[in-house]
């Protein structure tokens, strides 16, 4: 096993800038519903940490914007992520922190699916459906090393 | 002899170290004192302690010598003849040899030499010996911190005091100086070392000499700390800053020009360094150096200089920032860089010097050549490639420096580069005069790489201009016959069709170039008056027609200020008249003008504007503005539209100009006419109908006059209330002298429309006197307010409470008869009877028999049956004790009895329920009411109001009464509420203490958190009942998440923390206001920080309430919400993926 990283060199991209919503105070507006929307869901995990590097997953392009798509009414939210190399071993970790992140950050109603863009990954069918397994995540929660790992890298989001 | 005994205690209590450091230094500053008062001698002490200064024991030796040392500088006004010092100088110079005791002998070297002459120098000789000792005898590297520095300091001191003495040593004193610096680290030693080689650089100056060839050793021990980085924070009192530190380093770099062979090559090498302070010091000595060592020595390195920084101007300077503001910037304003700002400045110090060889290379350079042959592809701003923008941006700020720095070097870029971009171009010189007469430019020869360069330059002549006195020839000429060509090209970047819409930065470009045209200064600028005028008329049609390009609009109204203000010192000039002719006249056409399509919003910012510029335009602005406003006031009635512009103007008046004017004072006349002016208009209203029936019009005048007032003197405020005074008694229906003497019925204080207006007016002008000014019949007027009061208008009541804050006191002295003091005001209002024959029909007289007669207190208290009375007579009591509480007077204490008793007397429960039910409830409803009004009489009485009883209107306030209330109060309201038993008086009490704890400053409420919380968590769950406390509830929410984050309340809520979850879980639903629930939420996230043990056993309880805020409607409460879950969840390691 080579105990080097699995990208040693990754890219690193700009961040794009946060962008100011037009606050609601108006009065009228207090019992207006604000839907919960693609830039939300984006904003509770763009800062997300890589595993392996200090960057967050918006530096390094594994997930975009217009990678998630989301439906308030329907309670679905589905967020594509592309790993920066193919073989990246580390789909699966990633694919959890979003997974974890999106469940202690949506409302329960919501379904989560969490699977990795068509193409990018050398094992694609493989990750999508462990990371889409009730049972597989799970377990894989119930490992101490796992869950430390998870925590770690969700903390910057927490901020 | 007792003298000697208390000597011999000093001494050993110093020598002996057993004692703690203060007691020390109280022994050496007695034994000081003893000396200065000549009780003790010098040559005494030295015998007393001849023991321990030659002891075998080094600890005492070393205690003994220093003790000596430091009585020495306890002594340093006291004269000592020169034998003495001698001897002390002989002494201290063998003790440097003692390793032992080396501290004691640097301080008396220190000291010794450090005396003045006037009290006894070291001479010449011995100040050579002590030098020579010290370098012979001393290993400065294995000495302490502390020693080391005092080693340099008395270097330092020798080279400062006995320069000539010490110069004799040459050699050996450079070497010992080596020795000395030599891997020296510590921040406070190199402070004096490298004075140190800026002393022996002026010691030995010549170029050939001593120096000269020590030079580079020198400098390669001085070499390694440039940049200066300090690794480690400094700690500790004596630290030295880095600043400074990097200053001294500078110093001694720029201390002779030997060192230029090996200082310049090392800046330049380090200018390329990634550091950032490297950067910025590299730039910095630069520019000193190369001022120190003059043109000739750098001259050769001009060139290498010149590319670094063009280099390092490209690296770091910013996107400019293309928008107008209201503070003047000369040139393109481009974000503060530090490390550009150093270039930018290093460059001008390079002009200055080697002015003629700066102008070849900018002349030769190649980036400057390429832009400038390639200026002509640079149309627009969006079609500039990055990089070139970049270059573009460089040359710009380099062209602005030598164009501001120097006459020749302004000449030499104008003439080579302006010259040669407009041949590139296509207008070649010869051509100008053609195109004079061309007329406006097609619009596609508009160039905006030329125009932005053509900007960068004139802002740097103008600079120029006005910073020398003298008039630069040849950019003069160029500028003189270019100017129509310029001109039009600015124009041309305005013109905007349908299919040609210019982006920001063009219209930006455009816009400033002619602002800069424009002001080139005065009688001395080679703009012609033409041109000048071109460029206003340009400007002022773009005012007019241009409305509704936004930017273009605004941006033209910043720069007709910028060029206003200009004139603003030099009003009879030539430009200035112009200025006036064509912008100021037009702009007050501008208000008479129906016709012309420019919203009316944007004419009075037009106006305000250009009214800023100066008092004289303000004035005229001011004029116009008045007869506006009267012409439309006349029309009200007849004409909607101009009720609404009476409306604006009048809110103008009071919210732009005015501000204004009491910032720049001066224009104190016209306020006070035009304050005198509007009650003539009131006055002469009486027979057809007033203009101030109409609410929002009254309202809008109210404020006007009331902001008048309050800018004016008090002369000016004695001439307008005497003459709303005359008014108010004549052109109403109140009898003012009357309402003294007679019982007064009811009818006549029936106030029609016309009467209100006019009465609120007047109330506005009470509200705004300042407090020694004289008010005419005040006994009358405080009648006629007592009774228009308890009509409910409110601003009377207002009024009433400035005039009780404003009144003198009698215990002040200020006893004139005449004048109504405050306790006889207060008399009237608390004593005077108001009389109800029957019914609704109120009365006022004073000691007039009847049965039903009452005071104003007594209305508070319910004892009519007209609710509505109630309510009223509460409200003015409130803006009454608000006056009061201000000055901080005793009554305040009655006036809140009052209303508490109001909010605690329950008649429903005493009145027995004999009328129809339907009837009881109307009167339960009314009760109810009037009782709440007393409750939020409170938030009046606390809370900073905006309409009176401020700064601004010239009110009394004692400092921290909101404290002192709030004191006072706090045990007052507390046994009430745990006393209160029926829920109703609960509910009230509650209320009302609640709006005294909102607006409190937090720091009182913090002393009393303990008692509070409970009070405080009542009124949280109380007030979710009624949506309308929607406001309060938030105010005491905001108070508890102060008390949740200060250290002082933590204690208090440590305690009922059980009680506060539970409280908040109750809250983060409330569905009436989303600020409520996200502060909830923020408070159980500062909950979560409290120890574990009190609030873990409400994890889960808060953890399934905030889930329930996971699904919010509101954005920002779902943020709060995922923050508040993971604080909470995280306060136990979980595994479970939902927790």
């Amino acid at each position: 096993m080579v105990s080097g990283l699995i990208n040693e060199n990754p890219v690193i991209y700009e961040r794009k800038q946060r962008q100011q919503r037009s606050t609601q105070s108006l009065p009228a507006d207090e019992y207006t519903v604000e839907p919960i929307d693609q830039q939300e869901i984006f904003d509770h995990i763009r800062d997300i940490k890589d595993p392996e590097h200090p960057y967050s997953l918006e530096e390094l392009k594994v997930i975009t914007e217009e990678a998630v798509e989301v439906d308030d009414q329907k309670s679905y939210v589905r967020v594509t992520f592309t790993p920066t190399v193919e073989h990246c071993s580390m789909a699966t970790i990633i694919g959890l922190c979003l997974r974890v992140k999106l469940l202690r950050s949506l409302p329960p109603r919501y379904k989560v699916d969490i699977r990795v863009a068509p193409g990018s990954h050398a094992t694609e069918a493989a990750v999508n459906k462990q990371l889409n397994d009730k049972e597989r995540v799970a377990a894989a929660l119930e490992n101490p090393n796992l869950v430390d790992m998870v925590d770690e890298c969700l903390a910057p989001s927490f901020d | 002899m007792a003298e000697t005994t208390q000597l011999t205690r000093h001494i050993d209590s110093y020598i002996h170290s057993s004692s703690t450091s203060t007691h020390q230094v109280s022994s050496l500053d007695a034994i000081g004192l003893l000396i200065k008062t000549n009780a003790l001698t010098l040559e005494a002490l030295v015998r007393e302690l001849d023991v321990y200064l030659t002891s075998t024991d080094t600890v005492i030796r070393s205690r003994g010598i220093l003790l000596l040392a430091e009585v020495l500088t306890r002594i340093n006004s006291i004269s000592l003849d020169s034998k003495t010092i001698h001897s002390l100088v002989g002494f201290f110079k063998e003790r440097l040899a003692d390793w032992k005791a080396v501290r004691g002998a640097l301080v008396g070297c220190l000291e010794l030499i450090r005396r003045k002459s006037d009290v006894g120098m070291v001479t010449g000789s011995d100040a050579k010996a002590i030098a020579q000792y010290f370098i012979q005898h001393l290993h400065f590297q294995s000495l302490g911190l502390y020693d080391r520095k005092l080693c340099f300091e008395l270097l330092d001191c020798l080279l400062e005091h006995h320069a000539d003495s010490v110069a004799s040593l040459e050699e050996d004193l450079i070497f010992g100086f080596c020795a000395a610096i030599d891997a020296e680290r510590d921040p406070e030693c190199l402070m004096p070392a490298f004075h140190i080689v800026e002393s022996l650089a002026r010691l030995y100056p010549d170029p050939s000499g001593l120096f000269a060839s020590f030079a580079r050793d020198v400098f390669d021990l001085l070499e390694p700390y440039f940049p200066i980085q300090f690794t480690h924070t400094t700690s500790g009192d004596a630290h030295v800053h880095r600043d400074d530190l990097s200053r001294t380093l500078m110093n001694a770099f720029s201390s002779t020009p030997l060192f230029e062979p090996f200082v310049i090559p090392l800046l330049l090498q380090k200018l390329s360094s990634s550091l950032h302070s490297a950067k910025i010091d590299s730039l910095q000595y630069l520019r000193v150096c190369s001022s120190k060592y003059g043109a000739e020595r750098i001259a050769k390195y001009v060139g290498a200089i010149w590319s670094s920084l063009k280099d390092t101007i490209n690296t770091y300077l910013m996107e400019p920032n293309f928008s107008f503001t209201l503070a003047p910037t000369d040139g393109i304003d481009f974000p503060k860089n530090e490390v550009v700002i150093e270039a930018l400045s290093l460059l001008q110090q390079l002009i200055v010097q080697n002015s003629s060889q700066l102008v070849s290379l900018i002349i030769d350079d190649k980036d400057v050549n390429f832009i400038i042959n390639s200026i002509a592809s640079y149309e627009m701003y969006d079609a500039v490639s990055v990089q070139e923008k970049k270059k573009l941006h460089v040359i710009g700020r380099i062209l602005y420096i030598f164009a501001k720095t120097s006459i020749p070097s302004c000449n030499a870029v104008f003439q080579s580069l302006l010259l040669r971009m407009m041949d590139s171009l296509g207008f070649s010189v010869s051509n100008i005069d053609g195109l004079k007469n061309a007329g406006i430019l097609a619009s596609q020869s508009v160039n905006f790489g030329f125009l932005y360069l053509c900007i960068e330059l004139l802002a740097g002549c103008r600079e120029l201009v006005i910073l020398s006195e003298e008039k630069p020839g040849t950019c003069f000429t160029i500028l003189h016959s270019s100017s129509d060509f310029l001109f039009n090209s600015f124009c041309s970047v305005l013109a905007v069709s349908a299919d040609r819409f210019p982006p920001d930065p063009d219209i930006y470009i455009g816009v400033k170039g002619l602002q800069i045209l424009a002001m080139f200064n005065l009688d001395v600028f080679p703009i012609p008056k033409s041109t000048f005028e071109n460029i206003l008329k340009k400007f002022m049609s773009i005012i007019i027609e241009d409305f509704n390009k936004t930017i273009l609009w605004n941006s033209t109204l910043k720069s007709l200020f910028h060029i206003g203000s200009l004139f603003q010192n030099f009003s009879e000039s030539e430009k200035a008249m112009s200025y006036r002719s064509f912008v100021l006249d037009k702009t007050m056409e501008l208000l008479s003008l129906d016709d012309i399509s420019l919203p009316f919003s944007l004419k009075l910012e037009v106006l305000s504007d250009i009214g800023m510029t100066s008092m004289k335009n303000m004035l005229k602005i001011l004029q116009g503005l008045e007869g506006a406003i009267f012409a439309n006031l006349s029309e009200v009635h007849r004409n909607l539209t101009s009720y609404d512009t009476a409306v604006q103007l009048l809110e103008c008046y009071s919210c732009k100009l005015l501000p204004w004017i009491l910032e720049n004072g001066g224009a104190e006349e016209f306020i006070l006419q035009f304050s005198v002016d509007i009650w003539n208009q009131a006055g002469n209203c009486m027979d057809f109908n007033s203009p101030f029936e109409e609410k929002g019009l009254l309202d809008a005048t109210m404020k006007a006059m009331k902001f008048s007032v309050g800018c004016c003197s008090e002369e000016s405020q004695n001439v307008i209330i005497l003459k709303s005074y005359s008014i108010l008694s004549s052109r109403t229906n109140f009898q003012l002298n009357d309402v003294q003497r007679l019982p007064l019925t009811f009818e006549k204080y029936d106030i029609s429309l016309r009467d209100e207006g006019i009465l609120l007016l007047f109330a506005s002008v009470i509200i705004a006197l300042r407090p020694k000014t004289h008010v005419p019949n005040i006994r009358g007027i405080l009648h006629l307010f007592i009774i228009t009061l308890l009509k409910g208008v409110v601003p009377v009541a207002q009024a009433l409470g400035s005039m009780v804050n404003k009144l003198i006191s009698k215990s002040n002295g200020a006893e004139k008869s005449d004048e109504l003091t405050l306790e006889e005001a207060l008399h009237i209002i608390f004593n005077t009877k108001i009389c109800f024959s029957s019914d609704n029909m109120l009365q006022i007289c004073d000691g007039s028999i009847n049965r039903n007669e009452i005071v104003l207190t007594d209305v508070c208290l319910g004892m009519t049956n007209d609710r509505l009375l109630q309510t009223n007579a509460v409200c003015g009591l409130s803006w009454i004790g608000k006056g009061l509480l201000l000055r901080g007077h005793e009554k305040i204490k009655d006036i809140t009895k009052i209303l508490t008793e109001c909010l605690i007397s329950d008649r429903n429960s005493s009145l027995p329920l004999i009328e129809g039910l339907d009837e009881n409830n109307e009167e339960h409803k009314g009760d109810h009411l009037a009782r709440k009004c007393a409750a939020d009489a409170f938030h009046v009485l606390m809370s900073d109001a905006e309409d009176c009883l401020n700064r601004k209107f010239h009110a009394t306030m004692r400092p921290l009464y909101k404290q002192r209330f709030f004191s006072s109060m706090m045990p007052i309201f507390l046994q009430l509420i745990s006393r209160s038993d029926s829920s109703s008086s609960r509910y009230l009490l509650l209320r009302a203490f609640a709006r005294v704890m909102s607006v409190t400053p937090l720091i009182v409420i913090l002393n009393d958190a303990k008692e509070l919380i409970s009070v405080l968590l009542d009124c949280l769950s109380m007030l979710t009942e009624d949506i309308q406390d929607k406001d309060i509830l938030y105010g005491l929410l905001l108070v508890l998440s102060g008390m949740l984050t200060e250290k002082n309340g933590q204690e208090a809520v440590i305690e009922n923390a059980h009680i506060i979850i539970n409280c908040l879980i109750k809250l983060v639903d409330y569905s009436h206001k989303t600020l409520v629930r996200e502060s909830c939420i923020q408070c159980l996230v500062a909950l979560s920080k409290l120890p574990h043990v009190r609030i873990y056993p409400l994890r889960t309880q808060v953890l399934e309430a905030i889930s329930k805020c996971l699904d919010d409607t509101k954005r920002s409460v779902r943020n709060e919400a995922v923050k508040c879950r993971q604080a909470w969840a995280s306060i136990a390691s979980s595994r479970s993926l939902r927790f």
